[in-house]
């Protein structure tokens, strides 16, 4: 039986009620909104992008504990990483939380999110963020939508 | 189970006037309701299972799935066309729940009652045939911010269409049409009123009755979406005076795939086909088809032959209980929700018209209803979480969501202690 502290581990419901880097950034040469439209979560994400890199990376929006957690920790795991790294990332991320499969050692902090995986429905909260930074990182002008 | 029983069965004093045939007369017995509803007997993560998503979708006694077996294993055949012995008695079984759905809605003739999908495919038939050939360039089509959105999309497609003009009756904070808004809304470019009799996401019984006569005024016909209503109230479509009604089996304890479109028999006549196909013609050549008459030019094709036959089965299931029972007892189990609800320190109930019914949707401080869900799923508890396809109602109150407990006539106050009890375990784990 899935256990809901392995969802709701400390550290997600630290970062949904405290997010890190939870801002609208002028200065953001990228961005994308983000919705899943099944619960009404929507994000949109802010990225500063030079020569490949991400100097900085913000969010804001509204949604569940663990869509909020996830947009925090990403923006934390993502400053300063080049955006072939981000992709990367994206990927192992996504693995984790659909099958928790995956070098938990290689995730760092967000090894914490492989519990979603024993709760499918949530994967589309934990991968909200996600999907929107792959949409501002290919410059998409259309909101992304889970569905 | 015996010391459970006594706690779970409850006593609604109803009307002693009509003796049933039935086991439950004049004690509402919910264990004993109970044991017709063989999902609910079952444990999810470890706890008995609670189901309150029954505006969602609700649970099918033993009876109704019963009766659509013994069709497949006896009857199956296909109706209105065959000579022989199995075809004669699927068509008799078929048009016998047209005359039951007649007299369960009022409505003066069985020929007013026409077999579709659900009520989605009712709203759609309607917008499709009635709406295409009276709404035109310029005209408005009035619904409320109220509506599921299977009674906004049809309209807005036919306004979008005919280049009309979709409007809609405001709500005030607590989930109230407002009628002298609606008034003014009213006028010569109204071709069509569509409202929600019981509104999904928040409960609310909204005035149709007085809505109805306020359009009849103008002679503008009115569409009831009474997929939530038709459960939880007594419907009178006569004493109403509504011009439509679309129902769905499956939220009226029958199977999915089946509901009925009630149109007044002089407007059915008006209408042109919805769909073209077998069944709904009297006669067709290359050249010209001639349709059949109401009820059956509105049902192309081999219907949901088994789907018709086990929604007889519920509707007289509903009425051997007695819809004024059902509807007492729900009421009783929403106010004592509600209350317990409310006493919570940070809760907060979404939706408190004065008229309510069968609905209790809710928000808490600081978590969000995908995590309530979560949390009450793991103490067996089920239940909506969501915009309940009711976006435009999310909006109008300022909230991305709500959770939705949902009462069907099987559900207990036991089961209402332990949604609060699974609250407060959601404050635990998030708070």
């Amino acid at each position: 039986m899935s256990d809901l502290r392995d969802l709701y581990q400390e550290v997600i419901l630290e970062h949904s009620k405290a997010p890190r880097n939870y801002r609208e950034m002028q200065s953001a040469n990228h961005k994308a909104e983000g919705y899943n439209p099944l619960c009404g979560d929507h994000f949109t994400v802010f990225l500063d992008i030079e020569e490949g890199a991400i100097r900085d990376i913000s969010f804001q929006g509204s949604g569940c504990a663990i869509s909020k957690a996830s947009a925090s920790m990403m923006t934390q795991s993502l400053k300063g990483k080049s955006t072939a790294e981000a992709d990367e990332l994206f990927a192992k991320f996504h693995a984790l939380v659909t099958s928790g499969s995956g070098k938990q050692e290689e995730m760092g902090k967000l090894a914490v999110f492989a519990g979603v995986s024993e709760f499918p429905v949530r994967v589309k909260c934990a991968t909200l963020a996600w999907h929107t930074l792959r949409a501002a990182l290919q410059g998409k002008q259309d909101a992304i939508s889970t569905e | 189970m015996s010391t459970s029983a006594k706690a779970h069965a409850e006593t609604v004093s109803g009307t002693l006037t009509e003796p049933e045939k039935s086991r439950v007369s004049a004690i509402f017995d919910v264990e004993a309701i109970r044991r017709e509803f063989p999902v609910l007997h079952q444990k999810v993560h470890g706890k008995p299972l609670i189901y309150f998503d029954n505006a969602a979708t609700s649970q099918k006694p033993k009876v109704v799935v019963d009766a659509i077996v013994n069709y497949y294993h006896q009857d199956n055949s296909n109706i209105h066309r065959g000579v022989h012995q199995l075809s004669e008695r699927a068509t008799e079984a078929y048009e016998k729940v047209r005359g039951q759905i007649q007299h369960f809605l009022n409505a003066a003739s069985p020929n007013e009652i026409v077999f579709v999908r659900g009520t989605t495919e009712a709203i759609n038939l309607v917008a499709q045939t009635y709406g295409r050939q009276h709404v035109g360039e310029g005209d408005e089509v009035v619904i409320s911010a109220l509506e599921h959105h299977s009674n906004i999309v049809p309209w807005q497609m036919l306004c979008d269409e005919k280049r009309a003009t979709l409007r809609v009756v405001p709500m005030n904070d607590r989930g109230e049409l407002l009628l002298e808004e609606y008034e003014k809304l009213l006028g010569p470019k109204t071709k069509f009123v569509a409202l929600a009799h019981l509104a999904n996401a928040l409960g609310t019984i909204n005035p149709v009755r007085e809505m109805i006569r306020m359009a009849h005024k103008h002679n503008i016909p009115v569409l009831l979406d009474g997929a939530q209503a038709a459960p939880r109230l007594k419907v009178d479509v006569q004493d109403l005076d509504c011009d439509f009604y679309a129902i769905s089996s499956h939220k009226l304890y029958g199977p999915t795939g089946i509901g009925v479109l009630y149109g007044k028999a002089k407007l059915l006549e008006s209408m042109t086909p919805y769909q073209g196909g077998g069944d709904m013609i009297a006669s067709v050549t290359f050249e010209k088809t001639l349709y059949n008459r109401i009820p059956y030019k509105f049902e192309a094709g081999t219907p949901d032959i088994a789907g018709v036959i086990g929604f007889g089965a519920a509707i007289e299931y509903v009425q051997q209980l007695g819809l004024d029972k059902i509807e007492r007892h729900e009421r009783n189990l929403l106010e004592y929700a509600t209350k317990k609800l409310e006493s919570i320190p940070g809760v907060h109930v979404v939706g408190t018209a004065k008229e309510k019914a069968g609905v209790l949707s809710f928000v808490m401080d600081g978590i969000h209803p995908h995590d309530i869900g979560t949390i009450l799923d793991h103490e067996g508890i089920a239940i909506r979480t969501g915009h309940h396809c009711a976006q435009p109602v999310m909006q109008r109150l300022g909230i991305p969501a709500t959770a939705r407990a949902s009462f069907g006539l099987y559900n207990t106050r036991a089961e209402v202690d332990a949604l609060a009890a699974g609250v407060q375990k959601v404050k635990e784990v998030l708070g």
